[in-house]
């Protein structure tokens, strides 16, 4: 990393050490999650004001450890109430020694268990390993603070009723264990991923902390490929993030954009991590995606991309996962290489497994109008346009089709009738 | 997760008679399945929010061209049926729990303890991901 560890970063490194530390003491994720939560808080309030501790993890540790003894002896209080039973002072635990690396490892394995939908996952793992607060998950997902604390407290529930351990799986679980990690990572990340001016703030934090806990990942693990592809496709994604979007909000397909606004550090480090990762084999989804996302970056100029290895990837990727959006993409990439006539023809697959699908009608739009078939892409932008949920992009397919239909205009009338009608 | 707007309209389902004329114990059983309904959805995090509207007699349409005085007129006047009772916003993992849900809504009792089936308009939010995914 480049910048110095401010108060908030380091206090976020430590956050799902020390909640490993108090969950191996009193055994439940609920309990020990809220302590930790208020001395971050804490923390968060002095360390400014009177300076980082000379060692931040014990006094975190130590801080958490009280809130939880003592919210512990008063959930004891409640029960003796009527017996006025008196408590014994519970000693303060000195911070025991762990290592701190498998912990971490163990509580993303924790909250991403796959026990849990990705909607219960995410929110867990960003309090309980990014440290965020749920204010500010929140936010982030555009629902009020109540709902996600409701959503939170039921994934902690439903960790506890499930009886996952807290440590780290064995080797033969481990695979399975960790695909749903990169998934629920890759899911925060693309939830970062929205073109609005107003939620944008809060959304592009998403996509910050995703590539801050991948890299956490990644130096836990360095020699996972598919770990080192998912934090190169991030990089390498979020590289493009400046051009993604016009002035006004608008979307900006990946030819248009004015690639010298693209984040040239970031490239550099993706492109090196995306090569890193193509050897450590086995290759999966996420290299091939990050190998794909690396030759566009790499690309100075729209024209320069490299189509045919492009198509390539997808190729493989497609046999890979089977995914129709996957098929889509080479599609694309085909009528790159080949023409829009080849494009066109390689969608027709898709008909039945993607039939009424938005992207499908946008692709077929786009190579129709590169084709020359106005009218045609035409009727298939529109049909896109009404079936995409997302707001930028009903607007991106509305432009580009009023677009087309200007033209046309302006080429009928520029012509003589008979020829047009011809035509 | 998607979001999803469920309109409820002043169309009582299957029922003809006016609320105002059901027997008391009806309308409390009423009233109290909308509320465990709104505890249980509210708890399991999927309730992002929603209101009752005023009833429809004093709203207004206001037309405005920017410069000249707002032109402010008493209506719509749309049969009552039409016009809307209120709304709720949920923000669930599929279509097929945003109809569960307004299923649920719909069944709400009426006079003798039946479900009225009062008919819910369910619509998707439209979102702000720009996941169009293509390298176009």
């Amino acid at each position: 990393m480049t910048e110095p560890p401010d108060t908030e970063n380091l206090l976020r490194d430590l956050a799902p050490q020390v909640l490993a530390v108090l969950m191996r003491r009193s055994g439940g994720l609920d309990s020990a999650e809220d302590a930790v939560q208020e001395a971050l808080i804490a923390a968060a309030r002095h360390w400014p004001a009177d300076g980082v501790p000379a060692n931040p993890r014990g006094w975190l540790l130590q801080t958490a450890s009280r809130k939880l003894t003592d919210q512990i002896r008063s959930e004891q209080a409640r029960h003796r109430r009527e017996t006025a039973a008196v408590m014994a002072e519970p000693p303060d635990v000195p911070p025991a020694e762990v290592p701190a690396a498998d912990d971490t490892l163990t509580l993303l394995l924790m909250c991403c268990h796959p026990a849990l939908t990705p909607a219960s996952a995410i929110p867990l793992t960003l309090r309980a390993v990014g440290g965020l607060s749920t204010a500010e998950i929140a936010a982030a997902f555009l629902v009020p603070e109540a709902t996600m604390a409701q959503r939170i407290s039921r994934a902690k529930h439903r960790i506890k009723t499930s009886g996952v351990p807290f440590r780290l799986p064995g080797e033969d679980e481990r695979g399975e264990r960790l695909r749903s990690v990169l998934h629920v990572l890759y899911l925060i990340f693309s939830e970062g991923h929205a073109s609005t001016s107003g939620p944008r703030l809060h959304r592009q934090e998403l996509s910050a902390e995703a590539i801050r806990l991948t890299r956490m990942l990644r130096q836990l693990l360095p020699d996972d490929g598919s770990v080192t592809g998912l934090l190169a496709l991030m990089l390498l994604t979020e590289a493009r993030r400046p051009a993604r979007t016009g002035a006004g909000g608008e979307l900006v397909p990946l030819a248009d954009q004015d690639r010298t606004c693209w984040d040239q550090q970031l490239i550099t480090e993706g492109v090196a991590l995306a090569v890193a990762a193509w050897s450590q084999p086995p290759v999966g989804d996420y290299q091939l995606q990050a190998a794909i996302a690396a030759l566009h970056d790499e690309a100075v100029r729209a024209t320069d991309t490299d189509w045919p290895q492009i198509h390539l990837l997808y190729g493989l990727l497609e046999r890979l996962t089977g995914n129709p959006m996957v098929t889509l993409n080479r599609a694309v990439a085909t009528a790159m290489v080949h023409g829009p006539a080849a494009g066109l023809a390689a969608l027709e697959p898709l008909d039945e497994r993607l039939a009424g699908h938005y992207r499908l009608d946008a692709v077929r739009a786009h190579l129709l109008d590169k084709l020359g078939d106005t009218d045609a892409a035409l009727a298939r932008y529109e049909a896109a346009a009404r079936g995409t949920m997302s707001l930028p992009e009903r607007n991106y397919l509305i432009t580009k089709a009023a677009r087309l239909r200007q033209e046309r205009q302006k080429r009928q009338q520029s012509q003589p009738e008979g020829s047009a009608q011809a035509g | 997760m998607t979001r999803f707007l469920l309109i409820v309209n002043y169309d009582n389902g299957a029922v003809d008679e006016p609320m105002l004329s059901w027997d008391p114990a009806d309308i409390r059983a009423h009233l109290a399945y909308y509320e465990a309904l709104n505890r249980e959805l509210t708890e399991s995090g999927e309730l992002v929010g929603g209101e009752r509207l005023a009833w429809p007699e004093k709203s207004k349409i206001v037309r405005a061209d920017g410069t000249s005085a707002p032109v402010v007129t008493d209506g719509p006047y749309a049969e009552t049926k039409e016009q809307m009772a209120g709304y709720q916003i949920f923000d669930v993992e599929s279509e097929e729990r945003a109809l569960e849900i307004a299923a649920r809504l719909s069944a709400v009792p009426g006079p003798g303890g039946v479900a009225i089936q009062q008919p819910i308009e369910v619509r998707q939010i439209m979102d702000n991901d720009d996941e169009l995914g293509l390298d176009l």
